[in-house]
């Protein structure tokens, strides 16, 4: 065994591998590209109108919506990622912004906001629990959790409840120059998450799960673990989502989080970032563009004063002609190399 | 080094495993070898982690463990290689070699030390294809192979445990897999070597082991014994298989299907008749397109080029169901897969083609299917049963079932005995001559060489995509392989 | 062959025991049901417990069809919902329109949105989880964009009697079309075309090497998922008139009934029967709560607890015989 140490340099320029995390043709470029597409469209099209669409206002106000959505779908990558899926992210935002709103009417905010998190990591743990340990699929496991927190909610609360002091509104409305507060807290959630899914062992880990389970197993890799620890990780963000709402909207709301759909908007979000639903492949940094591909969308519209319905309908021709795109990109790439 | 005393499992009740034992040294290549069913995968996941034995002790080095997860079998020292290799596709070769321990500096994965250590051991082994960055899809099958075994080295393995090692590769790879593996055996690895190729066995081992039936058979000193003393532990009898007789001389009748310059990516230049009553073997090493050539004739990856007729009638299947509709079946290799809807019925499975192509008529009813379970002498529990739990000979039968009630005119078998005890072994044989009596037209491809030669009136091997040569019935196995190998050693033996 | 034949009997009886939790279930709050109120088994009452569970039964029916093939159709409740408006806004068009050929108008435009899911699920190779989630939002959005967010107008009573007429004075017409649907849709997974989707779900691969249209045979799945959809949008017109809520939260009803049926997610498993008893049991359950005092709210607190339970047993039953040697088909739900 005296082989020569071979020059890898060289070889990684002229052989097949490269490093397939930037190509431009790759899901996550691919839809950056789309969101700036769809703002340079959006800015065609409201000029004509005589409108004038990059607006610092504007602009800002497009990034302020992506913070909701933002913080879920991070959290809904997590799970995806690693093969499983969380449906029960609406209602736990709703049961977030309650508890939120109502332990900081009676207490403080510090222990509001603990409350907020140890709740969410809970029911993380029980989604994770169910789908691994009782092997539920998950996603009839998060719908069950999701049907058990909206009975809870609507058997306790009929409307709005609790009060959010205006120390903790700062976060939802105040600004650093022109840039919002909250969108400070996606950029810090969000770079935590890529940390932990790309750099992280856990994250390595999450990859191999989603990807194969069998052949992480194999590969001495706590697949059970880590599933649990995607979903609680999931559901922090949610918690993080849900204080978020709770300073927008001033009280706790059991509409917060179902009246927009968190938990279908979020599936869409992540998968029209490029992760695949059947896990394995994808990444936050994706999914925070598809947020954006979303919110710039929404703007265009409402700039055009188009009829909010006829949003639903754009929305769903995007994302299936995203994944259909995404789809006819990795046949062609299983033809190419089989 | 390593010693497993007693062990035995079961699986609802069926017992896989009664009191096998086992003991590996350092420094040694210790071959396991048995059928399929004999026992080896279950004593290898025992091994892995994968399965809790229900009796019996492993020791390493004097300590006694019992695994329940991989992860501490691999704490142990012990690394398996498996057949289905456990790697991800889409991550690079240092993210899954070093994947359930990667290196972690401040917290987080350290890749560049995974990056290095990953081209280090690749260089000590002589890659120099792989790149540690290379996404893992990008690699050929003995490439991955070799990342699988460096995956195995990361770890501070003591133990390597190796499934049927060389099944993917072809001869040169496997010739360098050999020289590797006694180079890791130099350096005090202990090596249980899985694998059907008795000549692989016994050129690289120090002692093999055979299972038959769950139990151990014998333990024998490589040197002392030969490969016919260990079929006939292997197989429990004399070896000799009886195949129905051949076709009388002009038993071939008509022609039933032609080709001529077939041809797409992986084969060209065929040219090949098959006539009714006749049993046309395929013979040739692994990759060189004996599947391809079946997945051509039956439209699954078909011909780009060429012509094709069925009962004279030309024929340009362009998927599976214009070559069922035109009366052409086909039994893949990989039964569970592609051959069977295994939770459903016996029934369902029996008449999913007649049920599926109008054109092969109705489907059989009531009587009719009980009939034709018979013909193929099925052995289950009810028409109800689901597939899944019968055996690999019983399954293949329903297979074959299922091509029968569609009254097919060409039968195309790929591998039909594979992972089929002995009994059933020579039902399958038997019916399929009788089917060619019948007037339907056969091509049989099996890596078997006495199965191909036993049954074949004809012989074509193939080599690097072509047709190399016609053989008649009753050549000698050196022959094939002398076409099959292009004139050089033949590798691919009896197994 | 070894074994002598039975065949009804043992086809029953295999029908019967692939769902068996299902029936025990339903027994179970039948039972419950009797106990907490003697007057339940009369006549009419119960008919009337059957027919406000028809449109769940003929979802559940359809939802089946598209389970068992390895796919998912969330966009069934936006079916119901865009069937209702749909048909009010026809009827305000067309005051004086006969209630079958509106009735076949919805019926063919819920098979119509089914084909265009089957057809991008299928060719597009979009996971149905895409595909019917971008469906239920184009239907939601296009429905109320084209009623101007408020969906007005009134259904004729001769539409409506499906919903909430009686047959002969006594029988529900609701009842009547839930037997008739679950009737063909038994018929259905009896027929070849059944047993080849039931073939697709449990190996694409091999069914496609059998002969199978594989695609086709899905993308009928989803026309006839459609379909169900319509005319359970029917009934629900019938019962409850047009709103624009009419069938918010269907989709994941009708999923729950079949799982509840034992029906396993990914395909190839389960029976319709079963999956029908599913919806029975969920409907069961439901007016069992109501009849208990327990606040409606609570109600889907304990429907997910049953969901969660009722799979997890299955899912125990199971891992245990998997671990027989034959790998589960990998198959991930998506």
């Amino acid at each position: 065994m005296t082989a020569l140490r071979p020059d890898l340099k060289a070889r990684s320029r002229t052989g097949p591998g490269r490093t397939a995390e930037l190509r431009l043709t790759g899901p996550v470029a691919g839809v950056w590209l789309a969101a700036l597409a769809v703002t340079g469209l959006g800015w065609i099209v409201v000029a004509a109108r005589g409108g004038d669409f990059l607006t610092v206002t504007n602009v800002v106000t497009i990034l302020q919506n992506c913070v909701a959505l933002g913080l879920v779908a991070v959290g809904q990558s997590a799970v995806i990622l690693t093969g499983s899926l969380d449906l029960s992210v609406a209602y736990l935002i709703s049961l977030g912004t309650l508890v939120a709103a109502e332990t900081m009417e009676s207490g403080s905010v510090p222990v509001a906001i603990l409350a907020v998190l140890a709740l969410c990591a809970a029911v993380g743990l029980a989604n994770g629990l169910i789908v691994t340990g009782l092997k539920v699929n998950a996603f009839i496991a998060t719908l069950g959790t999701a049907f058990i927190l909206r009975g809870w909610i609507e058997d306790n609360y009929t409307g709005p409840a609790g009060r959010v002091p205006a120390s903790f509104q700062h976060l939802g409305y105040d600004r650093i120059g022109p840039v919002p507060v909250s969108l400070f807290l996606l950029l810090a959630v969000a770079a935590i998450l890529w940390l932990v899914t790309r750099r992280s062992r856990l994250g390595h880990h999450m990859y191999a799960t989603g990807g194969d389970e069998h052949a992480a197993r194999l590969s001495g890799v706590r697949t059970r673990r880590t599933v649990i620890t995607a979903h609680v990780l999931c559901s922090l963000c949610v918690g993080a989502a849900a204080l978020f709402l709770a300073a927008r909207l001033g009280a706790g709301a059991p509409w917060a989080g179902t009246e927009a759909r968190y938990d279908l908007e979020s599936i869409a979000a992540v998968v029209l970032g490029g992760t695949a639903l059947a896990g394995g492949r994808g990444g936050v940094s994706g999914t925070l563009g598809g947020v954006l591909v979303l919110a710039v969308l929404d703007s265009v519209f409402n700039q055009l004063a188009v009829d909010p319905f006829f949003k639903n309908v754009v929305r769903g021709v995007v994302i299936i002609a995203a994944v259909a795109l995404y789809a006819r990109g990795r046949r062609t790439e299983q033809e190419r190399t089989a | 080094m390593l010693t497993m005393h007693g062990v035995s499992k079961s699986f609802l009740g069926v017992c896989v495993l009664q009191g096998v034992g086992l003991d590996l040294e350092a420094g040694e290549v210790h071959a396991l070898v048995g059928e399929n069913g004999a026992g080896k995968s279950t004593l290898m996941k025992i091994l892995a982690g994968e399965h809790l034995p229900d009796e019996g002790t492993l020791t390493i080095d004097g300590t006694a463990y019992s695994f329940s997860h991989p992860a501490q079998a691999q704490a142990a020292g012990i690394g398996i290689i498996h057949q289905e290799f456990a790697l991800l596709p889409h991550r690079t070769v240092a993210e899954n070699v070093f994947l359930g321990r990667e290196p972690t500096r401040y917290g987080l994965v350290d890749r560049r030390a995974m990056e290095r250590r990953t081209a280090e051991l690749l260089a000590e082994m002589d890659e120099t294809g792989i790149t540690p960055r290379t996404p893992v899809h990008e690699l050929s099958v003995a490439r991955r192979q070799t990342v699988e075994i460096v995956k195995a080295l990361a770890s501070d393995v003591r133990i390597l445990v190796m499934d049927e090692p060389t099944a993917a590769l072809a001869d040169h790879e496997a010739e360098q897999l050999a020289s590797l593996v006694r180079r890791l055996a130099a350096r005090g690895l202990g090596i249980l070597y899985v694998s059907h190729r008795l000549r692989e066995v016994f050129d690289l081992s120090q002692r093999i082991t055979v299972l038959k039936d769950g139990r151990h058979i014998a333990t024998l000193n490589t040197r002392d014994t030969d490969a016919d003393t260990v079929v006939r532990a292997m197989v429990g009898r004399e070896l000799g298989a009886y195949y129905p007789p051949r076709a009388r001389p002009g038993e071939a009748g008509a022609e039933r299907l032609t080709v001529i310059s077939g041809g797409n990516a992986r084969i060209s230049g065929i040219d090949l008749t098959l006539r009714a009553g006749e049993v046309v073997g395929v013979a040739g090493l692994q990759g060189s397109g004996r599947t391809s050539l079946a997945r051509a004739l039956f439209g699954v990856a078909p011909f780009t080029t060429g012509t094709m007729t069925v009962d004279g009638k030309p024929l340009r299947p362009s998927r599976p169901r214009d070559a069922v509709r035109a009366g052409i079946a086909l039994v893949t290799e990989d039964r569970k897969a592609e051959g069977l809807a295994l939770r459903q019925s016996v029934t369902d499975n029996a008449l999913l083609v007649t049920r599926a192509v109008p054109a092969r008529g109705r489907p059989p009813a009531g009587r009719e299917v009980t009939a034709l379970l018979e013909r193929v002498r099925l052995r289950a529990h009810g028409e109800d049963q689901q597939v899944q739990y019968l055996s690999g000979g019983n399954q293949q039968k329903v297979v074959i079932a299922k091509w029968l009630a569609a009254r097919p005119r060409v039968l195309l078998f790929d591998e039909p005995t594979r992972g089929v005890d002995v009994g059933a072994k020579a039902a399958i044989h038997t019916l399929v001559r009788e089917l060619a009596r019948e007037g339907l037209a056969v091509l049989i491809i099996s890596s078997e060489l006495p199965e191909l030669i036993g049954m074949s009136d004809r012989i074509l091997v193939m080599s690097e995509g072509r047709l190399a040569g016609e053989l008649p019935a009753g050549a000698s196995e050196e022959s094939v392989m002398r076409v099959a190998t292009g004139g050089n050693r033949a590798r691919e033996g009896a197994a | 062959m070894t074994s002598a034949q039975a065949p009804a009997g043992r086809r029953v009886l295999s029908a019967l025991t692939t769902g068996t939790p299902v029936y025990i279930l339903l027994a179970a709050l039948l039972a419950a049901l009797a106990l907490t109120d003697p007057g339940f088994y009369e006549p009419d009452r119960f008919l009337s417990f059957i027919k406000r569970a028809a449109p769940l039964v003929i979802l559940a029916a359809g939802q089946y069809l598209v389970i068992v093939c390895g796919e998912f159709d969330l966009s069934v409740g936006a079916i119901v919902t865009a069937g209702v408006v749909v048909a009010a806004e026809l009827y305000g068009s067309f005051p004086g329109a006969p209630w079958l050929l509106v009735t076949v108008i919805l019926l063919l435009a819920g098979a119509l949105a089914g084909l265009v899911s089957g057809l991008i699920t299928t060719l597009l190779r979009v996971p149905s989880f895409i595909t019917t989630l971008g469906m239920m939002l184009i239907l939601e959005g296009a429905v109320f964009f084209w009623t101007g967010g408020s969906p007005h107008g009134a259904l004729p009573a001769a539409f409506r009697r499906l919903g909430r007429g009686t047959a002969f004075g006594w029988l529900p017409w609701a009842v009547l079309v839930c037997v008739v649907a679950g009737l063909l849709a038994v018929r259905l997974m009896r027929s070849d075309f059944g047993r080849t989707l039931l073939a697709t779900g449990d190996s694409e691969r091999a069914a496609s090497l059998a002969g199978v249209r594989v695609a086709r045979a899905r993308t009928i799945a989803f026309i006839l998922s459609g379909a169900a959809a319509a005319l359970a949008a029917v009934l629900v017109g019938g019962f409850s008139g047009v709103s624009a809520q009419a069938g918010r939260g269907y989709e994941f009803e009708a999923i729950t009934a079949v799982v509840l049926g034992g029906v396993v997610l990914g395909g190839g498993r389960g029976s319709v029967v079963a999956a029908m008893a599913g919806a029975f049991s969920l409907q069961a359950l439901f007016t069992l709560l109501n009849l208990q005092g327990v606040s409606g709210a609570l109600e889907s607190t304990v429907q997910g607890v049953i969901v969660i339970a009722a799979v997890a047993l299955g899912a125990a039953d199971w891992s245990r015989l998997r671990r027989r040697g034959t790998e589960p088909s990998g198959a991930k739900s998506s």
